[in-house]
């Protein structure tokens, strides 16, 4: 597997959440709005990316045995980073994302490619796939957040900037912000990405 | 073996019974069994829910074949199960829902409800109940805006009045001055014609009583959902109202009003979502029984037929799991 196909297998092919189904938690309770999404993705991505390099990093010398304790002690430094400069700089989005900030700690994509790319691949390569897995997570993640909060509040917002506003007359389905319509829109992304995928073969 | 390949002979699985009955015939003797309880509807609010009916069930014809042509599934619209979902969703509406309401609902069932899952048959809940419990999270305000009855062809003054439905009216006395307040006042006689606020098709507890006994008798279904599902409510609503009658309703009120008649007798039933077994459907109908009156005392919304069948169909997979009919011609363990 060449350098480039690691990287783009984890928007599409390897997608973490539409295909290979883990970080659903995160996926599903942050995706109100499309801000929310996106400042899970990006704090994710962040950690995702520094835990796989340190990890790839050390990897020749941690044992077998106490591997993950390893790991999440790892992950959980990159956490507490996120957690505090979130805290500091963006107060909102920090209580609108709220236990899932520290939560990101046992998020399955980052220890799950901990555990299966990082801890086997060379330090380059595990910086793509963090790379590539976490701009996968985040788009996925803020498609899911901007269909619904379109569907659901007649808006889409993104780090402050209206991109879309429906106005008076639209007649938000409430159904949609709600935790049911996180599930319905989930369901609807992962068909439509695996027709994506039968389609180009 | 050329021989044989010439007989062309079919080998499936069992049950190899052959019947009279075919899925067109079920839907239509369904579709009859509502038609009083629509009749009643359309006496009661006029030509907005003649225009309800129409909208739900040709969008829900509409979706199911241009659902079943993007899945390539062979199209299947003239079994008459899409014109029945539509019917029953537009049962469950209240007259003056707007278009866009009734459209997306019809749409949600087809689609969401019922084609995702496989189409016919393969569904977990009841098509028209899912539609009906997304539209009411989704646009509560519209969905309960109920209007008053209107007799047909009667002179008024205004074009419509809105107001509560009796359960509706329930809650909202009990929250206001903890007792039952106005809902002593409410006439059996209206709420059993149905000349109360409510969905078009739920109102008419003595019509769709009839259309269920008709379909009783001609056993398209069985007694035993309807039976416990009703006895059930009224079993735990008599027993809080002998205990406090000023706060809790009588079990006459609770099982004439809201859409319990239809809950039990045409949704509740639903072959695809309900238990095989007669047992199985005792305990199925006892479930929805005490989750609507738990809703109905406790809950925040007025009403819970439709959360209580769905809650249920959840269930069905599991009670089909656990009560099973009598295999005959087994060795009896140990035996």
């Amino acid at each position: 597997m060449n350098r480039w196909q690691v990287f783009i297998n984890g928007i599409i092919k390897e997608n973490p959440v539409l295909v290979l189904l883990i970080g659903l938690c995160p996926t599903l309770a942050t995706s109100g709005s499309a801000n929310d999404g996106f400042g899970m993705g990006i704090a994710a991505t962040f950690v995702l990316i520094a835990s796989n390099i340190l990890i790839s990093a050390v990897r020749k010398w941690t044992p077998d045995q106490i591997r993950i304790p390893i790991f999440i002690i790892i992950i959980s430094t990159f956490v507490t980073i996120v957690d505090y400069t979130m805290h500091a700089a963006d107060p909102v989005l920090y209580a609108n994302l709220g236990v899932f900030v520290p939560l990101i700690v046992v998020n399955c994509i980052i220890l799950g490619r901990a555990e299966a790319f990082a801890y086997k691949n060379d330090v380059l390569s595990s910086t793509l796939d963090g790379i590539g897995m976490g701009l996968g997570f985040t788009l996925t993640i803020t498609v899911l957040g901007a269909i619904r909060e379109i569907i659901g509040n007649g808006t889409v917002t993104i780090l402050n900037y209206e991109l879309i506003n429906l106005g008076e007359g639209f007649m938000p389905a409430l159904v949609f912000i709600m935790p049911p319509g996180a599930f319905l829109v989930m369901g609807l992304l992962i068909a439509a990405n695996r027709l994506l995928i039968r389609k180009r073969g | 073996m050329e021989k044989l390949e010439e007989l062309r002979l079919v080998v499936s699985s069992s049950p190899h019974a052959q019947s009279e009955e075919t899925i067109e015939k079920i839907m239509f003797y369904v579709i009859l069994a509502l038609m009083p309880a629509a009749g009643v509807g359309i006496y009661f609010f006029g030509f907005n829910a003649i225009r309800v009916i129409l909208l739900s069930v040709v969008t829900a014809i509409i979706s199911e074949a241009l659902m079943q042509k993007a899945m390539g599934r062979r199209v299947a619209v003239k079994d008459g199960s899409a014109v029945l979902t539509g019917l029953l969703l537009a049962m469950n509406l209240p007259s003056n829902a707007p278009w866009w309401l009734v459209v997306i609902g019809s749409a949600f069932a087809i689609v969401i409800g019922k084609q995702v899952f496989g189409g016919l048959g393969f569904n977990i809940f009841n098509p028209a109940l899912v539609a009906r419990v997304f539209l009411i999270i989704s646009w509560p305000v519209q969905m309960t805006t109920w209007p008053r009855p209107l007799p047909l062809f009667s002179k008024a003054l205004v074009d419509a009045v809105t107001g509560a439905t009796p359960l509706g009216l329930l809650k909202a006395e009990l929250l206001l001055k903890d007792n039952i307040g106005e809902v002593a006042n409410i006439s059996m006689i209206d709420l059993i014609i149905g000349n109360v606020g409510g969905s078009l098709g739920e109102v008419s507890a003595i019509a769709l009583l009839l259309g269920g006994i008709f379909l009783i008798y001609r056993n398209y279904i069985s007694w035993h959902i309807p039976a416990s599902f009703i006895g059930t409510v009224i079993i735990i609503s008599g027993l809080f109202w002998i205990i406090d009658p000023t706060r809790y309703a009588g079990p006459l009120f609770h099982t004439m009003s809201g859409g319990l008649m239809l809950g039990a007798f045409f949704m509740a039933t639903d072959y695809v979502t309900s238990p095989i077994t007669s047992r199985g459907m005792l305990i199925f109908g006892f479930g929805c029984g005490l989750i609507t009156i738990l809703i109905r005392l406790f809950g925040t919304y007025p009403e819970g037929v439709s959360f209580a069948i769905l809650l249920m169909n959840m269930v069905t997979p599991l009670i089909d799991k656990y009560i099973k009919p009598t295999l005959f011609g087994e060795v009896k363990e140990g035996a």
